[in-house]
Order: structure tokens, then sequence, then C-alpha cells
């Protein structure tokens, strides 16, 4: 009888010990978790995967420091497949079954839009990653977006291509606009419409094309050519970039200003295959190795980044989203250590009415959530001369040439001369 | 914008862009039209290609052809394995219909997993002579990067189309096609037939991988973009129909060129999917069908 009821006492202290263990609270008051779906695979994914290393560097950088409010940061994450469809569906298992302390959004407007419905109804603070004017339907005033589009974000983001263009003599005349069919592209797009009609430029092309599903671009660039515009302004995705670049060179495309908003063409292995293909385009771009872009902090970074990202398959150099990734979070991180609180509203509110000091420079939001000035960079690809990586990792090879603060060398005019 | 030299440059990009179709349909043409093996899985086997040539292409500077070629002996015998498998698990045991496709769905999924893990999700891309350089006929303008696939796309439909008429074991393939069971009484082993056809389909899938990562750049999961084409192809031209096949990819390449040029691309698949059904309704064996 006694070694039953021995043993029932000692099942009974297991259990106890056992549920103890894994109590929430207990780990709570180890872990700030911060969740996020991120796109892991899918056309997004090489960046999403460069994206999770820059939050995971930053998440390592913190916690040897002792985490945020003595506690150690977690990341909960998922991949969302690039599929927009995917992502309510993860944010409602990271604050319902992870319960996580804050939510990050995963990269890409077409992964932010789903997810700000959640955020909203949960009054979460939401960090976004790269969305286009996101917000510009939901008006959630706990959104803060990292990249510097600006605070009307869709014209902002092609107003330097186009301030570029109005000021070359003689005037450019036309413009023919191109777009994948997709929200950042699109939006890209009808932002460079709207600057197109502001400094008078003539529409004389302008269409979109399948994403994802359009093989090759001969066809759509004759057309081009055919309209024979001064201007071309692009939205498109990275094989959409790469096919575009390509296709232009091989039927003698030649615009005087060729570029605007074509993703992946800061991406080292699209950067290396196209090697001289790519001198003389103008692209919107956000850090390039020029001197004029030395935030404190970034290359620590990107230190740390270029020695982890080989081992890992992911973008070598890491000059687009990863500096971006670590910002978001490390402004989101100094927010908690300035509040002394993971209350979501104080940590908004600590956000929205303070300069943040980050790996990408000095960040103001404005009232939309967007940065409250633009600092989208206009870079032209010039001098490149072979395939190797390093021609992509020194200074003078991706030139701001707009805004002017930040201008690090000339900018060829047209395009032909410095193809 | 309409003038005989804009009208000529369309047809010959739609004509160019169709014989990689066709390069890539035609595997399945064998595996799906002749032997009624429903590989959803081909255009995975078509990124596997493709990857295998960025890797000998990269490290080793090969050829992108030439590695496509190469890699389609191993290719052939992986086919002939995975048609085993497929042939036990399923064909045999008359599972084909649903489970077999989902084991197809299943190696799609695979194929991926394994690309992923092993190259990453970062997007490949070869280097050869002839990608970035095009040639002028008059006013018409060819890019060897479409030219150089639709060269090979059109060769291998030929050598498909010579191999089943004018050899024993093409006719042999044919014969399966047609009455298994007549094949059979004339003592010939139909699963040996069938499995030889479709480690054909899969070799030819990777050379179609080959000309694929010539075109353009590619990741793990871009063989789903492909999914609709190949099938579309297929059935267009005709179920086991290497002629058709060829057609097939020139009609949907011609089409997705014209309505790019003169209506906008957005409207290219659309045109391209409702050929198909137009001729489904008119023809519904296809154009060179059975």
């Amino acid at each position: 009888m006694g070694r039953i009821i021995r043993h029932v006492i000692l099942g009974f202290a297991l259990l106890l010990a056992v549920s103890i263990a894994f109590t929430p609270a207990a780990h709570a008051a180890k872990e700030v978790k911060i969740g996020f779906s991120m796109a892991l695979t899918g056309p997004l994914g090489p960046a999403g995967k460069a994206a999770l290393l820059a939050m995971q560097i930053w998440r390592d950088d913190v916690n040897a420091k002792g985490g945020l409010l003595g506690r150690k940061v977690k990341l909960v994450y998922y991949d969302d497949q690039t599929k927009p469809a995917n992502v309510p569906g993860i944010y409602a298992k990271l604050l319902d079954v992870d319960k996580v302390d804050f939510i990050v959004s995963g990269y890409g407007t077409n992964l932010i839009v789903p997810a700000l419905p959640i955020a909203m109804e949960r009054g979460m603070v939401f960090m976004g990653l790269f969305g286009l004017d996101a917000n510009a339907k939901f008006k959630y005033n706990n959104y803060f977006q990292i990249m510097p589009a600006g605070p009307d974000p869709i014209v902002d983001w092609s107003r330097g291509f186009f301030e570029l263009a109005a000021k070359q003599k003689p005037r450019p005349k036309t413009i023919a606009l191109l777009s994948a069919d997709a929200e950042f592209a699109r939006n890209a797009v009808a932002g460079a419409r709207r600057n197109a009609k502001k400094f008078g430029f003539k529409i004389v092309y302008d269409k979109r094309y399948p994403f994802p599903g359009t093989t090759d671009f001969t066809p759509i660039l004759r057309a081009v050519k055919a309209a024979n515009p001064d201007l071309f302004y692009v939205g498109s995705y990275p094989g959409g970039s790469v096919g575009i670049v390509k296709a232009a060179h091989e039927i003698k495309l030649e615009p005087k200003l060729f570029g605007g908003g074509m993703v992946g063409l800061q991406y080292t292995a699209i950067q290396m295959n196209l090697g001289k293909l790519l001198n003389g385009i103008t692209d919107y771009w956000f850090w390039a190795p020029e001197k004029t872009l030395k935030f404190p902090g970034i290359e620590a970074f990107l230190a740390k980044y270029q020695k982890e990202a080989p081992k890992q398959k992911l973008d070598p150099l890491g000059y687009y989203l990863p500096p971006f990734a670590y910002a978001y979070v490390q402004l989101l991180g100094n927010a908690i250590e300035a509040t002394k609180s993971f209350d979501q509203a104080k940590v908004g509110a600590y956000i929205r009415n303070n300069t943040h000091s980050t790996v990408v420079g000095d960040v103001k939001f404005g009232k939309n959530g967007e940065w409250a000035t633009s600092r989208t960079f206009q870079v032209q690809l010039q001098n490149i001369e072979s395939n190797k990586m390093s021609e992509f990792s020194k200074a003078g090879k991706m030139v701001v040439v707009y805004p002017e603060e930040f201008k690090s060398g000339n900018f060829i005019y047209p395009y032909a001369k410095g193809k | 914008m309409l003038s005989i030299e804009f009208l000529l440059n369309a047809l010959i990009a739609g004509l160019l862009l169709g014989g990689f179709y066709a390069a890539m349909s035609a595997g399945l043409s064998l595996s799906f039209g002749l032997l009624d093996v429903v590989n959803i899985a081909h255009p995975a086997f078509i990124i596997f290609g493709s990857y295998l040539t960025f890797y000998v292409n990269e490290h080793f500077g090969f050829d992108p052809i030439l590695a496509g070629l190469v890699f389609a002996v191993p290719s052939y015998f992986l086919g002939v394995a995975v048609y085993r498998i497929y042939y036990n698990c399923f064909e045999k045991t008359g599972a084909e219909s649903l489970r077999g496709l989902v084991f197809f769905f299943g190696l799609f999924f695979l194929i991926e997993v394994i690309l992923i893990i092993t190259y990453g999700v970062d997007y490949r891309l070869v280097r050869a002579f002839y990608i970035g350089k095009s040639t002028s006929i008059g006013s018409v303008g060819i890019a060897y990067r479409l030219f150089v696939p639709f060269l090979v796309g059109g060769m291998l439909a030929a050598v498909l189309y010579l191999f089943l008429t004018k050899t024993f074991f093409g006719r042999a393939i044919m014969g399966v096609a047609q009455d298994s069971l007549a094949v059979q009484l004339m003592g010939v082993d139909p699963i040996r037939i069938k499995t030889v056809a479709f480690g054909i389909g899969i070799a030819t899938a990777v050379i179609a991988g080959s000309l694929l990562i010539i075109i353009g750049p590619v990741e793990p999961t871009i063989g789903r973009e492909y999914i609709g084409r190949v099938f579309a192809v297929t059935v267009l031209g005709g179920l086991g129909s290497m002629t058709g096949t060829l057609v097939g990819g020139l009609i949907l390449g011609v089409a997705e060129s014209f309505t790019s040029s003169f209506f906008g691309p957005s409207w290219a698949l659309a045109v391209s999917f409702g050929i198909l059904l137009i001729c489904l309704a008119v023809r519904p064996s296809g154009l060179f069908g059975r």
C-alpha cells in the first residue's frame, strides 16, 4: 500500500514539475517573443532568407548584451512561401498559439497587407519590412515602415527618377511604363504615372505583364521600342528584371533614362550575372558601399552578415534588404528599452514621436507610419567591367545620383552613354 | 506601331519561345500523352535539370547545352527508377489515378525542397558566350539566348519523332500506347517499354531545364509557373504526338508574343489558354491527337 502511495506522490510531483516547466508564464519571464511570417521560399524567398539572417544577427547582438529589459529575445517565425493567403493564418497562430509579445511584418507589400488587419484588431505595434504604401487604406497609427519611401510612398518612390529626368537638357518628353502584375510593382508604376503627369511627360506606353508567368520579355520590349519613349520606367521583380535587362540589350532598346523600380538589380547574384549589362541603368536603391552612406553600425553589421551568408547560400553582400531587416527590429528593440515597457501603446507612441538611430541612419516616421521624409536613392550603375563579386563591393559602381545630400558621383545621361 | 517589321519580330520571338515550350513539353508528351502517366512533377524535373546545369556551369564552366545533354544520361536512369516505384506502388495495384497523382505531387515538392536545401532559394543563372548577344536578319532581331533553346527544342522534338516512328523501340512505345494487351501478346513486355519511355521523358526534361536557365534565372519553385503551360502544349498538340507538341508549343509561343506585342502582355496567358479551350471544344483530341 505504502509503495502505491509513494508511486502516486512521485507521479504527481513529476506532473507538477513538467507542468511548471511548460507553463507559458515560466517562459514569458525568460523570453521576449517576436513573431513574424517571412518569405523563405517562393519568388521573394532569396531576399526573405537574407532578411531572416539579419534579424537573427540582431537577436544575437541584443541577447549578448542581456536581452530586452533583461529578457532574452526569441524570434518565432513561419515561412509564408511568398503567398499572401498564408499570412493571416500565420499571424493568428503567432498571437493565439505562440503567444508572441510583438509582431513584425514579413517581407514585401503583398505579404504585409494581409497581416495589417490582424495587427489592428489586436492593437499591436507593427513594424513593416518593405511595403509600398501598405497602410494607405488602413491608416493604422501603430504601423511603421522601415523602407525609406517617404510620406507619400507611391509618389515619393519614383520622384527621384523623374526629378533627374526633368533636369536634363534637352528635356525628355515621353515615357513608357511597364509593371509586373503584382501589388508592389503596380503601386510603383501608379506613382510613376502620377509623377509623369506632374512633371509633364507624355505616357506613350503603359502596360502590365503577368507575374509570375512571363518567360520572354522580347515582344514586350519591342512594343516599348516601337513607342519610342525618352524615358522607360519599369516596376519588376527579380526574374523579370533580369529578363528585361537582357531583352533590352538584345533588341538595342535605348531610352534616355532606363530603370526606376526594378527589384533584383540590387542582388549580388543577379549583379554578377548581368555584369556590364547593368551599366547606365538608373534604379531605386537603399544602400550601397558609397562614402556618403556610412551610417553608424552598418559596417559592423555587414561584416557579421557577410561572414554567415555564404554558409546559408544567401546574397553574399547583402546590401539591399538585410540592413533594413536589422534596423526594423533594432528600432523596435530600442523603443522597448527606451520606454522600459512591453506595452504596445507606449512602445507605439515612442516610435511615432521620436527620431531613431539605426544602422540605416536616422529614422523619423510621419503620420501614416512611413518615413517623414523620403530617402529613396536613385543609383546609377557605372563602370562595371566584369562579373566578379568584388566589382560590386567597392565604391564607384553603384553611384548615388539622387538626392543631392547623399550624391556620390555624377549622373551619366543619356543611358546609351553610360552603357 | 503596326509595321511589317514589328509583325515579323513578334512572329519570330513567338516561334523562338514556342520552340522552347515544345522542348519543355516533349517529355510530358511521352509520359502523359503516350503512357497515360500524369507526371505532374515534370516541371520539377525541368528545374532539377536547370540546377544541374547551373552547378557545372558555375564550377567548371560547362556550356549549358552540353551540360544538359550530359546529364540527360543519368537522368534517364533516374526516370527509370521513378517509374519503377510508381509502377510497383500504384499502377500495378490499379491505384494510379488518384494516388499516382498524389505521388507525383509529392515528388514535385520533394524535388523543390531538395533544391532549396542544396542550393538555397536565391536566383541562379548561367553564363555562356551566346547569352546577351543577338543578331539581325534584315530588320528582324534574333537573340541567341532564345535561338539556341529554339534550335535544341526543335532538334529534340525531331529526334523523338524519328525515334518513335523509325525505331523498333519507338514503335513499341507507340504500340503500348495504342493497345498494351496486343503488344504483350506479341511477346513484348509493356512495363519495360513504359519504363524506357518514362526514362526518356525525364531525360528530355533535364535537357529542357538547361534551356530554361539559358533564357532566364531560376529558383527552386519556379517550376510551378510552367505546370499549366506544359500540359497546355501537350493537350493542344494532341496527346502523344511529337509533331503536335512542336506545333502546340509554337502556337502558344506565337499567341503569347502577338498578344504581348499588340494588345499588352497581361492578356498573353489568357489568350494562350483561350486558344487551348477553343481547340478542345472543336477538336477534343488536340491538333494531332490519336
